[in-house]
């Protein structure tokens, strides 16, 4: 974990230095630096290359692929792939490629959603209650233990039937269902990211170069944004990576206890589910959704340790 | 069906035309369950049948564990306690009632040295009593006998209010009296038709006076014997884990001779409806496996493997559709679906009917529930044999479309109809089960190509089933406009299966959503029926006053059956077991055995 290198960047210079000869060594705008060392890391690209395809078949699958998700035909029920059904169908005849494409966008736009808010709350939180320590880091790390202790099913079905209806009425079935999973599911997976920012910042205002920083008369939010927070961000970018597929998984168990997206909307999660009692007489039917959400959880989290090896400011090539 | 009607069927009951089972069929086709048809051939002098027993083995025991599946298990074993089937189910394999229903309505007697019939003096000619022998030399499993004393403390016990008991319905209005040691009398205040409930079924187990005598009225619950059964059956208590497992071991007395075949039983709770199919078809671990609420497709594909079968009992469960007269999206007074409000598009009689023609039952069965499931569109309407109306319901969205057309709901640019301003949309909602939701989206398919728009809502069935008060989403408040679930006829008598349809029953705040009429359809004709009902002691004749109302009912579009739900379950292929859709899984348990 970088944040518990306490090395600064020049000290761990000279180590380096003998492998890389310094003859050979150009300048690299930050970003590029990145790139390099992202490159670097194989599993990482070839990762980042198979969620690109994903996101643009399911992005611009329905343009090309132009079969309604929800044509029952009984007389095609549970087929196999073929030309007419390239990932076959379910048990009441609809083509699942075409399920898969919709239901990929809600899937990975949920996933997506609710780690950018679950992580922006746990910044949010971690970082005021790092750097202000004293009675506002003890308040707010009790509201954090608060929501960890709080259950969570019980939780998700206040909040759903208080505001379930209104939150329709507003948004329409399908976006409504949709805001409400983001925030019920983001709203309660903040606290370890808020917890791992506090420890992070804890640690990191202390050190030399923040110090420096601080000592050269840097304000506090110049400290937090210029120097601690690029330093903390590594083990962040993982745990919202984690956080992605936790988030697809939890949507579908979601929907399971029918709090989520109607029944007749498919997600990864609910044709997966659909598909469990048909495993050993349908078996493409599982394995599609259940391959795509593997890949994509699996790409992720490739994808976010490669992003932590890139972004670490003290790692040199 | 009208009386005459009626009365000519049992007249070729009578005369041999027509058999017993087909009767029983054609009343359930109308809703009138088994043991009511049972009831109604028997009090017009067709005697009960007693199919002859197919009980093979001559010796009792020696045939190893029988191990069953209940994916929910038992969580207490006091019949009178018991209201869930599994519980019921689970206390049958230690206590008996007098008498069980067998699948085809007829009474099988279990305690009773005999079925009281008019013939033998057991039933008073003015329906005010019904005299029960008992079978003498009946042992408990403690070794203590069985005698008149314990069924006269099972109406005292069960008719205390404070004893809580489940059971208070069937024993609070009639009044149970010892003649002597081995005959007790049960009166009721007033003339009764249908006189098989105290006692008998699911509600009539027997529980033993020495062992609860102290534990009558408010310490009931304290009983130890509520989790340590003692009583006549076939099985002897041996262990209990609440939810998990239950076990029990031959009775070497039991009071049938060469019975039962195996050795010990056990009942063991857990997982889900496919995993027990599995257990039973695929695996073999079990030997029977209860309510098997899966697709057809799945158990036939498990039944291939020849380790198995899947047999199903009809009984008097109907999966339903229903269409709110009340507007479920204005709050009147508190609660929503008011019957001061009318419902906005629903009310239109067109709409209802064009509704009704894009249920379509037969994809249903033929693609859901298979065997399982029936389709019923004869049931509310009655066979098209005994109906001379003959008006079946059928599935047909041109029709639908047609009829939509006329009514003025013209087509918007979105494609859904519309008149006044006001949009043919509606949710529609039921429980969490996978048959239900397939059947959700084939409606929905259907209705959207008539330029109806319905928005799917499915609730987890512990909450859409539960009677919280505070809950919107429960079945009884409705608060939507289609909504689709089973309901029992099962309950000995039709009367309660019929307040669905009668105006002071409709569920509102008042009664704090209990009453039975879900649609909170108001017609003076239908109530003017069940008055009619009420002061008539002729069985026939209330049958008939039944039907009319049933077909009330559905002419107007107010509930629609959808498929039949018949009990489900899998056993082993050398297991026998009749099952009864009438009475517990376990009430011929005694009678249960395995081909060498």
């Amino acid at each position: 974990m970088a944040g518990s290198t306490p090395a600064s960047l020049t000290a761990e210079a000279p180590a380096t230095a003998g492998t890389a000869p310094a003859a050979k060594r150009q300048n690299f705008s930050p970003w590029q630096e990145a790139w390099r060392r992202f490159r670097r890391h194989k599993m990482a690209l070839f990762s980042a290359i198979a969620l690109a395809v994903i996101l643009f078949a399911v992005l611009f699958g329905p343009f090309i692929w132009r079969v309604p998700i929800n044509e029952i035909d009984f007389a095609a029920k549970l087929q196999g792939p073929s030309w007419s059904h390239p990932l076959g169908t379910d048990d009441l005849g609809q083509d699942l490629l075409a399920r898969l494409i919709y239901g990929g966008r809600i899937s990975i736009a949920v996933g997506v959603a609710a780690m950018v808010v679950a992580i922006f709350f746990g910044l949010l939180v971690g970082s005021v209650a790092g750097m202000a320590s004293g009675r506002v880091d003890a308040a707010l790390m009790w509201v954090t233990d608060l929501f960890l202790s709080l259950p969570q099913l019980p939780l998700l079905l206040l909040v759903i039937y208080l505001f379930r209806e209104p939150v329709k009425g507003v948004l329409g079935v399908e976006g409504g269902a949709f805001v409400l999973i983001v925030a019920v599911i983001g709203g309660t997976r903040w606290m370890s990211a808020a917890r791992l920012v506090r420890a992070q910042f804890l640690s990191l205002r202390e050190k030399e170069f923040v110090e420096a920083a601080r000592a050269l008369g840097a304000s506090r939010l110049r400290q937090v944004t210029q120097h601690i927070l690029p330093n903390a961000l590594g083990p962040v970018i993982v745990v919202a990576t984690i956080d992605i597929a936790a988030a697809i998984i939890a949507e579908s168990t979601l929907s399971f206890l029918g709090l989520g997206f109607p029944s007749d909307v498919p997600t990864w999660g609910s044709v997966l589910r659909d598909a469990k009692d048909y495993l050993d007489i349908a078996p493409h039917w599982a394995l599609f959704p259940g391959s795509l959400i593997f890949i994509t959880v699996l790409a992720i989290n490739f994808i976010g340790d490669g992003l932590r090896d890139a972004l670490d400011p003290r790692r040199v090539l | 069906m009208k009386e005459r009607e009626l009365r000519g069927l049992i007249g070729k009951v009578k005369a041999g035309k027509l058999s017993r089972r087909g009767f029983v069929q054609a009343m359930m086709a109308v809703g009138i369950g088994a043991p009511a048809a049972g009831q109604i051939l028997l009090s017009s002098g067709v005697a009960m049948a007693q199919p002859a027993s197919t009980y093979k083995p001559t010796k009792r025991g020696g045939g190893g564990p029988l191990k069953l599946l209940w994916w929910q298990g038992p969580t207490l074993l006091n019949p009178h306690f018991a209201v869930g089937t599994k519980d019921q189910d689970g206390s049958r394999l230690f206590y008996e009632p007098l008498a069980a229903w067998d699948p085809e309505g007829n009474l099988k007697p279990k305690l009773a040295a005999e079925i009281p019939t008019k013939e033998n003096g057991g039933l008073s000619a003015d329906g005010m009593s019904v005299t029960w022998k008992l079978k003498q030399g009946v042992t408990w499993h403690d070794g203590k006998p069985f005698t008149a004393d314990d069924v006269v403390f099972n109406w005292e016990y069960a008719k205390d209010p404070a004893t809580a008991a489940y059971t208070i319905a069937s024993y609070q209005d009639v009044m149970v009296e010892k003649v002597d040691q081995y005959t007790v009398r049960v009166k009721f205040k007033k003339a009764t038709p249908f006189w098989a409930d105290a006692f008998v079924g699911t509600r009539g187990m027997l529980i033993p006076k020495h062992l609860f005598a102290d534990f009558i009225g408010a310490k009931s619950r304290d009983a130890p014997t509520n989790l340590k059964p003692v009583g006549t059956g076939p099985y002897m208590f041996k262990d209990f884990k609440p939810g998990d497992l239950v076990t029990g071991v031959m009775n070497p007395n039991y009071h049938q001779a060469n019975k039962p075949y195996f050795d010990s039983v056990e009942m063991k709770g857990g997982g889900d409806a496919v995993s027990a199919a599995r257990a039973v078809l695929q695996t073999g671990e079990f030997d029977f496996a209860w309510n098997l609420q899966v697709e057809d497709e799945i158990l036939s594909r498990l039944e291939k493997g020849g380790k198995g079968r899947v047999s199903v009992t009809p009984g008097g469960n109907i999966e339903f559709f229903l269409m709110n007269t009340t507007d479920p999206w204005t709050e009147v007074d508190g609660e929503r679906s008011s019957l001061k409000t009318k419902h906005p598009t629903l009310s239109d009689p067109e709409v209802r009917k064009a509704m009704a023609l894009l249920v379509d039952n037969k994809s249903i069965q033929d693609h859901i529930y298979g065997r399982t499931g029936p389709a019923t569109r004869n049931f509310l309407y009655g066979p098209p044999r005994f109906d001379s109306k003959n008006n079946p319901i059928e599935f047909n969205i041109d029709k639908a479309n047609d009829i939509l057309e006329k009514a003025g709901w013209k087509k918007g640019s979105d494609g859904i109809r519309a008149k006044d301003g006001k949009k043919l949309k509606f949710v529609y909602q039921t429980s969490i089960n996978q048959p239900r939701q397939k059947t959700q989206a084939i409606i929905k398919q259907a209705a959207q190509k008539a330029g109806i728009d319905i928005e799917l809502k499915s609730v987890t069935a512990s909450v859409f089933f539960s009677s919280d008060v505070a809950n919107p989403d429960t079945y009884t408040k409705f608060y939507s406009d289609l909504e689709m679930y089973t309901t029992t006829m099962g309950q000995p008598d039709p009367g309660t299966h019929m307040l669905q349809f009668v105006s002071w029953e409709a569920a509102t705040k008042a009664n704090k959503w209990q009453g039975r009429n879900i649609t909170r359809w108001q017609s003076p004709e239908a109530d003017k029926l069940y008055r009619e009902t009420e002061v008539e002691l002729d069985p026939v004749k209330r049958a008939a006053l039944f039907i009319k109302m049933n077909d009330l009912a559905i002419q107007n579009q107010i509930v629609l059956g959808i498929v039949q739900r018949p009990t489900v379950s899998a056993m082993t292929a050398k297991l026998n077991a009749r099952i009864s859709g009438w009475d517990n899984n376990t009430s011929d348990l005694s009678d249960w055995f395995k081909d060498a």
